[in-house]
């Protein structure tokens, strides 16, 4: 498979990266470089095999339903470019 | 008497428990060197000031006959570990000046065991890379360089700075991350030892994230002794990360120099690709004779999916970076660039932030994850990891205790020399160490000889699933054969 320009286009939306015209043609090279590489697993039958889901067969270990962290508004807020009173503050999103 | 920064971390240790030196004696002589060395690049941030504080502690607790496990030994940590109100920014422009509330597990406790910081080494953008030269600081340069040639060399990658740090003498032992080859190709290309312990033996928390079923943390140092002496402070289960383990460590050391003899060692067919350097191959069947010599039994064996790895590898990383990164959007930290509504704030942060190589994996894993080709790509790439994990295990059940590879398919390349359009030229650069994440085993590299422009080359063995102690015993056998690879001539003291 191979991804033209405008599937660029709306891919670079979907992951919330700004593209300019000029940089389409050398992503989409790049791009469908990256996808005849990852065709090669056409060749192989895998309709009988399980997904990985673990490498370590484990069971996901449980805790306490409980609150055991926070009341740190300070420190969360500390590296955020803009906030105010205590919240990250965003542009507008409802008009 | 040597510097002191030039004594392997085991000797430092010793010398410190002596009396013949004090840590801050020690300290004072990394960050001479340090200074010295900035020209490589290797440190993308220097914490002289609380490295004396730390060394001035250790010495007090030394004295006092509380000494930890590395009391009073520097280590540099890699930038990918987020450490307390010390700048971290996996070497990403979107990270800006993050300055992190808390410390990552591995390095909490290697503090705990009284290890010393002298800084935060460069790496890859986020991980990604095979030669440190997509780090938003500028490419890493390597210690090493070909006979009479000065032209600069990569250390590899990602963990380039660790790797380049521990060569030049610029710290005792440091951290590091591998979720393709990570650990193991610099490692290679410095003539370093580096292990990338089975998945869940070293806690995520508090590791910058690129694809979180691969991630590990792991030590590059200066011998394999060294690696295992830090590898025992690193690991260990961890309540904050869901996929660590919880299972005793193991005194690594204990296996260092432990017998090989009976040790079934896999000699696996597949990796012997089309136009496999000759040098290459040649330290592979060298590296089998030492184990031979040394009592173990070489057999061939051979794992069929290996050449699926890398195209399988080149999806899942992709799509979990895609999620793991969508967390950058310029609101909670790190860069934010004004746009006219929030759609388009995001957009301009990341198109500034993130660098190409970045920005190339997050698309891709954004398509391979978008509606539709989800089943012709990540299923099937995850199906395809069950297959590469299925051949390790039937070679283990043949009774094989560990595989013997080449670490990389060259000797380090030139800086800018791999910079073609193509991004799949610098991926093959870990076709022989991605098939170890994908199947979460552990594999440690250990240099083992020199290419012919004088350069090291590493060989790499894979164990069991947490049998590290195993690769310990047949790394030091390497050790002992091949010798250690220090760089002669510290060129770059201007």
């Amino acid at each position: 498979m191979s991804v033209d320009q405008a599937t660029v286009r709306r891919v670079a939306h979907l992951a919330r990266i700004a593209v300019r015209e000029e940089e389409l043609e050398p992503l989409q090279g790049e791009l469908n470089a990256i996808l005849a590489f990852v065709e090669q697993l056409a060749d192989l039958d895998v309709s009988s095999i399980e997904p990985m889901t673990g490498v370590i067969p484990m069971e996901l270990p449980m805790r306490e339903d409980v609150v055991n962290d926070g009341h740190i508004p300070e420190l969360i807020l500390a590296n955020a470019p803009q906030s105010e009173g205590g919240f990250f503050t965003v542009p507008k999103v409802v008009e | 008497m040597t510097a002191l920064n030039r004594l392997t971390l085991t000797q430092a240790r010793e010398g410190l428990a002596k009396r013949e030196f004090t840590s801050v004696e020690l300290t004072e002589s990394y960050v001479t060197a340090m200074e010295q060395a900035r020209g490589l690049n290797a440190y993308v941030l220097e914490t002289a000031e609380q490295a004396l504080a730390m060394a001035a502690e250790s010495d007090k607790r030394i004295d006092s006959g509380d000494a930890g496990k590395l009391e009073g030994l520097p280590l540099g940590i890699k930038d990918m570990f987020c450490t307390k109100d010390v700048r971290t920014t996996a070497c990403s422009k979107i990270l800006g000046d993050f300055v992190p509330p808390y410390e990552s597990s591995v390095t909490s406790r290697l503090w705990a065991d009284g290890a010393v910081m002298l800084g935060k080494l460069n790496n890859d953008e986020f991980a990604m890379g095979s030669s440190n030269e997509s780090s938003a600081f500028g490419p890493v340069v390597s210690p090493w360089q070909r006979e009479k040639d000065q032209a600069p060399l990569v250390p590899g990658g990602s963990s380039g700075g660790s790797a380049a740090a521990v060569a030049a003498f610029l710290c005792a032992g440091a951290t590091a991350t591998d979720t393709g080859g990570s650990i193991r190709q610099p490692a290679a290309f410095t003539g370093t030892v580096g292990i990338k312990p089975t998945y869940g033996r070293c806690s995520r928390y508090g590791i910058i994230a690129y694809a979180s079923s691969l991630d590990q943390a792991g030590p590059i140092a200066r011998t394999v002794n060294d690696a295992a002496v830090l590898l025992r402070s690193m690991a260990g289960f961890d309540p904050k990360d869901s996929t660590s383990v919880n299972r005793a460590v193991p005194d690594y050391e204990d296996a260092v120099g432990a017998s090989i003899r009976g040790k079934r060692i896999g000699i696996p067919r597949e990796y012997r690709v089309e136009g496999l350097d000759p040098e290459i191959a040649g330290l592979w069947e060298e590296g089998a004779q030492w184990l031979r010599d040394a009592g173990a039994e070489v057999v061939d064996i051979t794992l069929p999916h290996t050449k699926y790895a890398l195209p399988a590898y080149y999806i899942v990383a992709p799509a979990e970076a895609s999620s793991n990164l969508a967390r950058y959007d310029g609101v909670r930290y790190g860069l934010r660039v004004p746009g006219r509504d929030i759609a388009d704030m995001y957009e301009r942060t990341r198109a500034a932030g993130f660098g190409p190589e970045v920005r190339r994996r997050i698309m891709i894993g954004t398509y391979v994850l978008s509606a539709g080709y989800y089943d012709a790509y990540y299923l099937k790439a995850q199906k395809v990891r069950t297959l590469i994990k299925r051949d390790f295990d039937d070679v283990f059940a043949q009774g094989v205790d560990a595989v013997l590879t080449p670490a990389t398919p060259s000797a380090a390349f030139g800086i800018g020399e791999k910079s073609s359009a193509d991004p799949v030229e610098m991926y093959l650069q870990d076709v022989f160490t991605v098939t170890v994440n994908l199947a979460g085993l552990p594999g440690i590299s250990v240099p083992g000889g020199f290419s012919c422009n004088n350069l090291p080359l590493g060989l790499q063995l894979i164990g069991r699933p947490f049998e590290e102690e195993t690769l310990f015993s047949l790394a030091q056998v390497i050790e002992d054969a091949a010798g250690r690879f220090p760089v002669e001539d510290a060129w770059w003291e201007a």
